[in-house]
């Protein structure tokens, strides 16, 4: 076993934004093991300022793609909050239909393009098409599919158009509700057969864990599976009442660290996760039946703390969201679909929206003047809350797995990065390893 | 005739124009087929300095990211920016209607100072080299960047429209944005999306970038029936085009 590593990864490659990993190690002692973030920051807290209630949504979709949908809706809760505005069962329920596509064609994306060619021993999933064809089409397939779903209710796939403060500019029709629900039912084995091609490949995902704070969204009213509403939880908690979304910033606890354009987040511990693992750990029982059978199939149970199984509850996740979605339309569908008008007036206010975006909650609060602009904003990205922990698990990581010398460890770290399905933009940027030597 | 080399590099943006890419699906293995995508951060782990086509996405913020826009330039026989952010500034752009140390600040708090959050006023691409194609957009439509590789590849130059969204709004028969009492920036923004925001209920909010000579007085005319003024305009135009150049 070498006793001097040197891991420079400038840039970590597969996943959203820019990212380093550091390693040194001299006569086997480690001098340096740090998770760096150097994206360009964006300052969309600033920029927002001056701008309407109204156009709130459309800037800060922009902070990410991947999940643009989730930063629409955790801005326009914020707004509604601030501005004391209802919307109807109908919109919300569209919503949620909206959402859940959102973590489909994400955890689709990240399981399916970024995450098994590791698992397949590639590079990406290109040299994959030729290797394993078929499994390649299924997820393109799923993932297709999710899109459509996505762009059916928000008018396009990426940055929605049609979410609006009080609830939507535009409303599919009962038919296409009806072959959207086709389509998810077709889905259903396309969606088992990539969960039996990653169960063939599971024992790539390193042997590794470490005692984590998970923290998620809980809701109790009515008990469902916690991605849209609810209150803020976590595995720490024994027992306290969960966290009114309002009161987000004593959870989050944002400060900023000379490692990382992006801010990091501590709560119980000096660190803590989020994303689907998180909400897994949290509400594994609320789970839909096919969901907890994926779980079931990888022995994924309540209080993991493998990293790496993060992608197995996405996948289980991808199980629920699919058929929870199957019964909100038969929900809609019953009482017909009507076209709701929309009209908003501005007022002073101050507001907060939360989510669970696909890689984990999601925190949005803004102040608007009496005219309805934008006055000061305050918002808190999954990624963020996760780049602590990431820098926690390295810490524990690299000590024991030195032993797969310098080019096991570097891809075991980047592995691990991926595991949480980072959205460094999002978090402003971040990815890239370097071993010194 | 040996494939052309393509690279895909990415700057401040939120990576949903690779996405659109991506998002092609099926079609993606036929383009993939095409050409010899050498370097794509966000989707392999291959890189390399030898490339034909540098794709571009996302804004320069940086000193360090100006730097690296050069490189890709001396590199490159044809770059292509991809997506509002790196064709006109998008809406990261927004930020250079404040002072920066004021931006900073308000990020960032009493750590504003530290050298690794320095920011300067956002440039598109075109302001620091020459850019042989914009696909505009945000995010991009995935066909036009279909369409573009595929004349590229036929050594034909791709077409933009130089028309507003009006026309492909009302050739889809949509009911105007004004009628709603919403300001719409239709007239004066550059077509190829297809109207797709009107389409879905919502005024066009300018992601393509301005035609190249926007008729300011028919703008003007139709402001004044419907009763509104410049500065309602201006509050939109601000989203995407704040301090914008030519979108060509």
């Amino acid at each position: 076993m070498s006793k001097n590593i040197s891991i420079n990864v400038h840039h970590i490659t597969r996943v959203e934004g820019h990212g380093n990993i550091v390693v040194n190690v001299k006569n086997g002692t480690i001098e340096q093991c740090q998770w760096q973030v150097p994206e360009a920051p964006r300052f969309f807290e600033a920029m927002v300022r001056g701008r309407r209630f109204d156009d709130i949504q459309t800037i800060v979709s922009r902070i990410c793609g991947i999940c643009s949908i989730s930063h629409s809706f955790a801005a326009i809760k914020a707004v509604e909050d601030a501005l004391g505005l209802e919307i109807t069962e109908q919109a919300d329920k569209l919503r949620l239909l909206l959402h859940y596509s959102e973590i489909m064609q994400s955890h689709t994306l990240h399981v399916g393009y970024l995450v098994s060619p590791d698992l397949f021993g590639e590079k990406s999933v290109v040299p994959l098409v030729s290797k394993a064809p078929e499994i390649v089409k299924k997820i393109i397939k799923v993932h297709r599919v999710a899109n459509q779903w996505s762009e059916l209710l928000a008018g396009r796939i990426t940055h929605p158009i049609t979410v609006i403060p009080g609830g939507f500019s535009m409303i599919p029709s009962e038919q296409q509700l009806k072959d959207l629900k086709k389509q998810l039912e077709e889905i259903v084995p396309d969606l088992a057969a990539v969960c039996e091609a990653v169960l063939s490949v599971a024992d790539k995902f390193p042997a590794f864990e470490r005692e984590t704070e998970y923290i998620s969204l809980k809701q109790d009213n009515p008990p469902l599976y916690a991605l849209f509403h609810g209150d803020i939880t976590s595995t720490d908690c024994n027992g306290d009442g969960p966290v009114p979304v309002r009161e987000w910033e004593r959870v989050a606890n944002e400060y900023v660290t000379p490692q990382s354009t992006a801010k990091w987040t501590r709560w119980h511990r000096d660190a803590f996760a989020i994303g689907a693992l998180a909400r897994f750990n949290n509400n594994a029982e609320l789970l839909s039946p096919l969901a907890k059978k994926v779980a079931d199939m990888f022995g994924l149970k309540k209080g993991n703390c493998n990293p790496f199984m993060n992608s197995v509850a996405q996948l289980a996740e991808c199980a629920f969201v699919v058929e929870n979605a199957i019964q909100t339309i038969d929900a809609l569908l019953s009482k017909g679909l009507k076209q709701e008008k929309v009209k908003v007036s501005p007022r002073a206010g101050r507001g907060s929206g939360c989510v669970e975006a696909p890689r984990g909650i999601l925190f949005h609060t803004y102040e608007f003047n009496k005219n309805g602009e934008c006055v000061a904003a305050n918002i808190c990205i999954p990624t963020n809350q996760n780049h602590a922990n990431i820098q926690k698990d390295f810490e524990k990581f690299v000590p024991e797995f030195m032993h797969l010398g310098e080019d096991g460890l570097r891809h075991g770290m980047e592995m691990l990065v991926r595991a949480y399905d980072p959205c460094i933009s999002c978090s402003t940027h971040m990815l890239n390893v370097t071993f010194v030597k | 005739m040996s494939k052309p080399r393509v690279a895909i590099f990415d700057f401040a943006c939120c990576e949903g124009c690779q996405l659109q890419i991506v998002n092609l699906e099926e079609e993606i293995l036929d383009l993939i087929n095409l050409v010899d995508v050498v370097e794509w951060r966000e989707a392999m782990s291959e890189q390399s300095h030898d490339y034909d086509i540098a794709i571009i996405e996302g804004s320069i913020t940086r000193p360090e990211d100006e730097k690296r826009v050069l490189l890709i330039r001396s590199r490159a026989k044809i770059l292509i920016a991809l997506g509002a952010c790196a064709a006109t500034g998008g809406v990261n752009k927004l930020k250079n209607n404040f002072d920066m140390k004021e931006v900073r600040q308000c990020v960032y708090g009493k750590d504003a100072d530290l050298p690794h959050l320095d920011t300067y006023p956002t440039k598109a691409v075109d302001e620091i080299v020459e850019v042989d194609y914009k696909i505009h957009g945000c995010p991009i439509e995935n066909s036009e960047f279909a369409r573009v590789i595929r004349a590229l590849l036929l050594g034909k130059r791709p077409m933009v429209p130089d028309y507003p969204v009006c026309v492909e709004c009302k050739a889809k028969e949509n009911v105007c944005r004004w009628e709603y009492g919403e300001t719409c920036l239709g007239p004066i923004i550059r077509a190829g999306c297809g109207a797709r925001c009107p389409t879905a209920g919502f005024r066009c909010f300018g992601c393509r970038g301005y035609v190249d000579n926007p008729n300011v007085e028919a703008a003007r005319e139709v402001m004044a029936k419907y009763n509104l003024t410049e500065e309602d305009l201006k509050t939109r135009m601000v989203l995407f085009g704040s301090k914008q150049g030519p979108t060509l």
